[in-house]
């Protein structure tokens, strides 16, 4: 391979890496609105809010990426550039997923904590701001870690709309060196560092967080047990269809 | 924002034999991950670390890595040596692989979710081992891993229109291939998007019925 090729992926690395940012970030913030309101008094927000889990959880991520680029354009005028369009199906479709945590981590905080925000007049917004959210966030950082490979794993389906990531500039390097064994055990090997990258950068928030709000990190055997079980749904209570 | 149920009727026989392929690649998609899956729980519960750590490795590489690189991986490179198989199947056997690495750890958590008195019952009775797997851990593993299974099946169907990319024509590739003839993209598009909806919710219904069977 010569370096004009590598400079080729190198590029497809930075728009991957780029479109990851940008789509965890609508992601988490799509997750916590949407897990919260699931957990709201009136029915009706939680209403919209399960109907929209249930949407764009139960469509696929690569239709939800036809549809952004090709039916939005011509029925509401809108044209977005490539990478926006992108991080708004990801980020959408990856949200609901990411609503899922949160709602079941808000749920399984200990209903004392909440009494207590009560009995001490907090309002909601206290209630969630300073007691139930320092609790839970700890919670959710496995599962998210889980969920932002999965959507690391899914900024590769972009490279079907013409956009230029790392799969992409894996394409255009087999179609220009005729061959295609070296150029994806490379991507493949790329995309694993990248994944392995992000799951150590998880499990450091984790353990710091944990220790923020008085509770045992743990050491490394138990917390990947913790994972292995939220991962399976096998054990817990409640694993629900997803 | 026009809407023309004439496109809609004009697609349905495409997406009847889309939706034929989807869930044909799903079926046996599902059964070559659960198969799998089972080989990898089971290599990595052997007492030598020269089986365990490869299959370690291996699969979460495999768990790591995009769907769609590893299709192309598959689409590509295995006829340079010298393995030709349709797309298809290529698409299936990739499926079936890359969930074999997730059913592998459900597996692994049922087998472990099975009380060590059990094991220490087969042992009381003699039982040799291949007697002590059949009969007892399995079936009572398995029975605890069903719900669990059947989540990965539906994220599998959402993943099946990857295969569209290695020319496979399951849902969206027949919808695309309908749009690029007619120009007409919302409906064949939204259609699909609504039957994958439908087809999920179905089938996460049906789990849940399943589910409230077996935990008992």
């Amino acid at each position: 391979m010569t370096t004009g090729l590598w400079e080729l992926v190198l590029k497809g690395v930075w728009t991957t890496v780029q479109l990851l940012i940008f789509s965890a970030l609508l992601a988490t913030a799509v997750s916590f609105v949407v897990g919260v309101a699931r957990t709201h008094r009136l029915w009706i927000v939680r209403f919209l809010a399960g109907f929209y889990t249930e949407v764009f959880r139960g469509t696929s991520a690569l239709v939800m990426i036809f549809w952004v680029f090709f039916v939005l354009p011509p029925a509401f005028g809108w044209q977005l550039v490539p990478m926006w369009a992108g991080t708004l199906a990801l980020g959408l479709t990856y949200g609901a997923y990411g609503s899922e945590i949160v709602r079941g981590a808000l749920n399984s905080v200990d209903p004392a904590q909440r009494e207590g925000g009560v009995a001490l007049s907090f309002t909601p917004w206290q209630r969630l701001r300073l007691i139930l959210l320092p609790q839970a966030v700890p919670e959710m950082i496995p599962s998210f870690c889980n969920l932002l490979v999965e959507l690391l794993k899914g900024t590769s389906l972009v490279s079907i709309m013409g956009m230029g990531d790392l799969a992409f500039s894996g394409n255009l390097v087999r179609l220009a060196l005729q061959q295609s064994a070296e150029i994806y055990t490379y991507v493949l090997l790329i995309y694993f560092v990248i994944a392995f990258v992000l799951t150590r950068l998880m499990r450091g928030l984790e353990k710091r967080l944990k220790r923020g709000v008085g509770k045992d990190p743990g050491t490394e055997s138990a917390a990947r047990e913790l994972k292995r079980a939220e991962t399976t749904g096998v054990g817990t209570a409640g694993g629900g269809a997803a | 924002m026009k809407w023309d149920w004439g496109a809609v009727s004009d697609f349905m026989p495409h997406f009847w034999d889309g939706l034929l392929v989807t869930l044909q690649a799903l079926a046996l998609g599902s059964v070559i991950s659960f198969a799998l899956g089972l080989v990898w729980a089971l290599l990595m519960r052997l007492p030598t670390r020269w089986v365990r750590w490869p299959v370690g490795v291996v699969t979460e590489f495999v768990r790591n890595t995009p769907l769609l690189v590893q299709l192309f991986f598959l689409f590509y490179v295995l006829p340079e040596w010298g393995l030709t198989f349709s797309a298809l199947t290529t698409g299936v056997v990739a499926i079936g692989l890359h969930y074999s690495t997730y059913t592998m750890q459900v597996y692994r958590a049922g087998i472990e979710a099975v009380p060590a008195g059990q094991w220490e019952a087969a042992t009381a009775l003699n039982l040799p081992r291949r007697r002590t797997w059949t009969a007892v851990i399995l079936p009572q593993a398995i029975r605890r891993v069903i719900p669990a299974l059947g989540n990965y099946v539906i994220s599998m169907l959402k993943d099946t229109p990857m295969l569209m990319a290695i020319t496979v024509l399951e849902m969206l590739g027949q919808a695309r291939l309908y749009s690029q003839q007619h120009f007409q993209f919302t409906e064949p598009l939204t259609v699909i998007g609504v039957a994958f909806i439908l087809v999920s919710y179905l089938a996460s219904l049906l789990l849940r019925a399943l589910e409230r069977r077996l935990v008992r």
